[in-house]
């Protein structure tokens, strides 16, 4: 066995894909999509999908399998697909129509994901989004997807989050719901064609692997509590990020690590867990109880001010009390070139600098306040009223709203919050997971975002994959077919069954003192303090510990009331924050093995003279794709380390300066 | 603050229901209605008594999964979601009652949650346009005027929450499928299937035992997001001619 390396992890053989074809990268797709086999369309109605979850990639993905005729089974835990977390995306959509004239095209697309993400993405799979966007635009104009639209009747762009050209499409505010309805109603149809069959309320709790291929899941009828066997050719997850293991987040409550995480168990790698986007214009903490973080759109940054007050003394007075001169402008201050634009890494870990140094306003929360003025006096005095209204109307109003306070007679307070994250399964060009059979789609999958999602990319990538690009690998794996069936009673199904049915009676058996939502805040807490904007080698180390001993205790002291027959919340979030309990111990460890900054991980270690984040290409330039090898806490449980290797044949690697 | 809720609990569909009585202390203004939902049932975890369930994921007024009627109106006092009306709308000392959406067509599943698939099978029924993917044109080649536009997007913002249903003396579903109606039906893409969309729409919804419309527009007054009450005419209109 190979040696534990920092008493953490082992490393195991470097990985790669083999899947992308040879040949200039603009070929390589189109290649692809020529060498997968095709399936006759009557031998599709005998090949079955499972296609776990319901948002952008996974409504998208439903709907066109549906059409091309294979029979798919879709699941999502909420009472319907149309309300997956996608529905909450606000900004935009990136497509390189290059309507504007702007200089846009798909290679510059193309070359401001990679450069976003900070090199730590693959060249290929990104290039395939670019080339895909366009389409995407095409498919939702055609279901009636009301994107922005100017006098002339043609489509409306915006430039978005630091990008030079307008290539954003976006429907007001509400660009994920509308384009979440267009993927949703595509399924729809579906399932009136008979092609879908739609689970909701149906929490997929277990992979079924039959001779090294993934062939169904264990899924449990949040509704009777049954627990339910499904079985197909192939299974698809699109079950979104993990963004909750910090508890505190802008995701929807019931975000989860539960089906890629059981699915790691099985086989499948984990790419770069460690890789959160945390944004820096979100409303802050207003007290314990709190459950859930709101963004507020970055384009606020756009006519607002950042500041603190300059003295630790004025942190509780009346903002508008702060005479000019005791204020401190400080992104105006350090990065005059880009002021209060600069990307969201930098804008969040400024604005956390502030609060560590006692210059935090508004409420005490702990012992801390948490938050930064973003301040639109000057722009009110600039602009009219009107006019400032009539561009942040209605964020004022959805502020307002939260906090009670009205963002034109006092500063909007704003926090870095959770948004979403990069890392997930780790796939190949075909997006398959190492488990054959098994793919990952949308941000479940860890493939096109490296260190940082820019703005309006996600939805983007989990639109190409959904309609575009998994459609096209998928049929290569299932021209394999006819698949030998599987009998509802072989031992790998039961085995499936059987663990998943032991770990519901133990949790509901334990009958402990705490609830599950305690547990679930202090690893949120342990997160955000040792593994959220800022990391040290020292609080990585003391992070693994606290939450190893944390799990120790939950699996011995949760209280779960209630029974396995109903519907039952506790069981459910139970079930979620066991999971998140093993996979932050990941994330802690991949972020302690990559002693460099890059994106959205910040190594305190690893920092120019000047305080910005220092890649290490040198020794760094690579995906980390983790293993699982048993029961997680020490030495025989260590994950293998897998090193997939990035190759940049188009594209030459740049340092970030924003200076 | 404190508050004094009366909630609707019920184990399950054939389970005797009843209202209970749970005092609430130490609730800030500044907590969201669910935020204090959440306070109440670490309370009653921490007794030994099983938490109340309730809907909720987005928590940021937009997924529609939220639901409650709260003192008798759907989604409480103001004109939002549950999840974005914050105990600052309540006084100290309230007493505040929390009930299910009452309609035939949304049959309780527990306690506060109840079950509006129909309004997935209304959808199934013709609420989408049928192209297939890879099949559409160049987006550009299609202009929409922007005043049909701005009205094909007024009434997409429709989150399928069913306060509309809940709010109406006859559990009536037309201010949801009017609102899809419209959408669709002000766009150029809808056009093909307008007919059919709303004949086999409105007998889907009926189907579904939503109750008919008598034009008392409580349902618009309750929509968190004021899709208004002209979607019905619309709706009407179109099926008129469907129909001729
Ligand atoms: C507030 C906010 C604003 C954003 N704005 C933008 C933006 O402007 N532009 C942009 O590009 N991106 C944006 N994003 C990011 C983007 O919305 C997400 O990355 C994207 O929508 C994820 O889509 P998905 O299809 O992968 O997963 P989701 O939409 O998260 O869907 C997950 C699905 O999986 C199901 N599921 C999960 N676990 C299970 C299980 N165990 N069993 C059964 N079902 C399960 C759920 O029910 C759901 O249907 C934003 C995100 C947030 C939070
Ligand atoms: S019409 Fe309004 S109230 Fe009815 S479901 Fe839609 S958003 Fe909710
Ligand atoms: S929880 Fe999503 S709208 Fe209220």
């Amino acid at each position: 066995m190979a040696e534990l390396i920092d008493d953490l992890y082992r490393l195991g053989a470097p990985i790669k894909d083999t899947k992308a074809p040879e040949g200039p990268i603009e070929d390589k797709w189109t290649a692809a999509k020529f060498d997968n086999k095709l399936v006759n369309p009557s031998n599709r109605r005998k090949l079955s999908v499972i296609i776990v979850g319901t948002g952008l990639a996974g409504a998208s993905a439903a709907a066109t399998l549906g059409e091309a005729g294979y029979q798919v089974k879709s699941f999502c835990y909420q009472d319907s697909p149309r309300r997956a977390h996608s529905i909450a995306a606000q900004g935009g959509i990136n497509a390189a129509k290059n309507y504007n004239d702007d200089g846009d095209s798909v290679y510059r697309l193309f070359y401001d994901t990679v450069k976003g993400g900070d090199y730590r993405s693959r060249e290929d799979n990104v290039y395939r989004l670019a080339e895909v966007a366009n389409n995407i635009i095409d498919q939702c104009v055609a279901q009636g997807v009301p994107f922005a639209r100017d006098y002339g009747g043609l489509l409306d762009n915006r430039s978005f989050g630091g990008v030079q050209v307008a290539r954003t499409f976006y429907a007001r505010g509400q660009t994920g719901q509308q384009l979440l309805i267009g993927a949703y109603q595509a399924m729809e149809r579906q399932v009136a064609a008979g092609t879908v069959e739609q689970f909701t309320r149906h929490e997929m709790l277990e992979v079924i692997v039959v001779d090294g291929k993934a062939r169904g899941i264990i899924a449990r009828d949040m509704v009777t509590g049954e627990i339910e066997t499904h079985l197909a050719d192939a299974v698809v997850l699109a079950s979104g990020g993990y963004g909750n293991v910090f508890f505190l987040s802008t995701n929807a409550m019931g975000c989860n690590v539960t089906a890629t995480w059981r699915a790691h168990r099985k086989g499948a790698y984990f790419g770069n867990p460690c890789y959160t986007q945390i944004h820096p214009t979100c409303i802050p903490v207003s007290g314990d109880h709190q459950s859930k973080l709101t963004l507020m759109s970055e384009s606020l940054r756009n006519d607002g001010r950042i500041w603190v007050p300059k003295n630790r003394e004025d942190a509780d007075k009346d903002p508008r009390d702060i005479p000019e001169e005791d204020r401190d402008y400080y992104l105006e201050r350090i990065y005059p070139a880009f002021g209060n634009l600069v990307p969201r890494d930098i804008a969040s870990r400024q604005a956390k600098y502030m609060c560590d140094d006692g210059r935090g306003v508004g409420p005490l929360v702990g012992d801390f306040r948490r938050g930064v003025y973003l301040d639109f006096a000057s722009a009110l005095s600039r602009m009219s009223r009107e006019a400032i209204d009539e561009k942040y109307g209605n964020l004022f109003d959805m502020y307002q709203r939260i906090t009670g306070e009205d963002p034109r007679e006092v500063p909007m307070r704003i926090y870095p919050a959770v948004h979403y994250t990069m890392g997930g399964l780790w796939v190949d060009y075909d997006l398959e997971t190492t488990i054959p059979g098994l793919y990952a789609v949308g941000e479940a999958n860890f493939s096109d975002h490296g260190a940082n999602r820019l703005g309006a990319s996600s939805l983007m990538q989990c639109l190409s994959d959904g309609y575009f690009v998994l459609p096209n690998t998928i049929r290569n794996y299932l021209a394999q077919g006819p698949f030998e069936p599987v009998a509802p009673d072989a031992p790998e199904v039961r085995e499936a069954e059987e663990s998943v049915k032991s770990r519901i009676d133990t949790l509901l058996s334990i009958n402990g003192e705490r609830s599950v939502d305690s547990f679930h805040r202090e690893l949120g807490h342990i997160m955000w303090e040792y593994c959220g904007m800022e990391r040290t080698e020292e609080g990585l180390r003391k992070a693994i510990d606290l939450i190893r001993s944390l799990r120790e205790e939950f699996w011995r002291n949760v209280r779960v009331l209630g029974s396995a027959e109903t519907l039952n919340q506790s069981l459910e979030k139970a079930g979620r924050v066991a999971d998140f309990l093993e996979l932050g111990e990941l994330m802690c460890i991949d972020a302690l093995h990559r002693r460099e900054s890059c994106g959205g991980h910040f190594r305190a270690e690893s920092q120019t003279e000047d305080g910005e984040a220092l890649r290490d290409d040198e020794h760094f330039l690579y995906v980390a794709a983790w293993e699982f090898a048993g029961e997680p806490s020490g030495a025989p449980g260590a994950p293998v380390l897998h090193k997939e290797d990035l190759i940049y044949k188009a594209i030459e690697l740049k340092q970030r300066s924003y200076k | 603050m404190n508050l004094t809720l009366k909630i609707w609990r019920q184990a399950g569909p054939e389970a005797p229901g009843e209202m209970v009585t749970y005092p609430v202390s130490d609730i800030s203004e500044d907590m969201s209605f669910l935020e204090m939902l959440d306070v109440l049932n670490e309370q009653l975890n921490a007794k030994g008594e099983e938490p109340v369930a309730f809907d909720s994921d987005c928590r940021e007024g937009i997924c529609g999964m939220c639901s409650l009627m709260i003192n008798g109106e759907a989604h409480g006092p103001e004109v939002t979601t549950t999840c974005q009306l914050h105990m600052r709308s309540f006084s100290d000392g309230d007493t505040i009652t929390i009930e299910p959406w009452r309609a035939k067509a949304f049959p309780l599943v527990r306690d506060l949650i109840v079950d509006r698939s129909a309004f997935d099978r209304v959808i199934q029924a013709g609420g989408y346009v049928s192209v297939n993917t890879g099949a559409a044109p160049e987006a550009n080649n299609l202009q929409v005027r922007k005043e049909k536009a701005d009205r094909a997007f007024d009434t997409a913002t429709c989150i399928g929450c069913g306060a509309c249903v809940a709010a109406c003396p006859n559990a009536s579903g037309m201010l949801f499928l009017g609102a899809k109606i419209t959408h669709l039906g002000e766009l150029p893409q809808g056009q093909a299937e307008r007919d059919a969309r709303v004949v086999k729409m409105l007998g889907q919804h009926d189907a579904e035992d939503f109750g008919g419309c008598q034009n008392l527009g409580e349902c618009s007054a309750a929509c968190p997001k004021e899709i208004p009450l002209d979607v019905i005419n619309q709706l009407n209109r179109d099926f008129m001619k469907a129909k001729r």
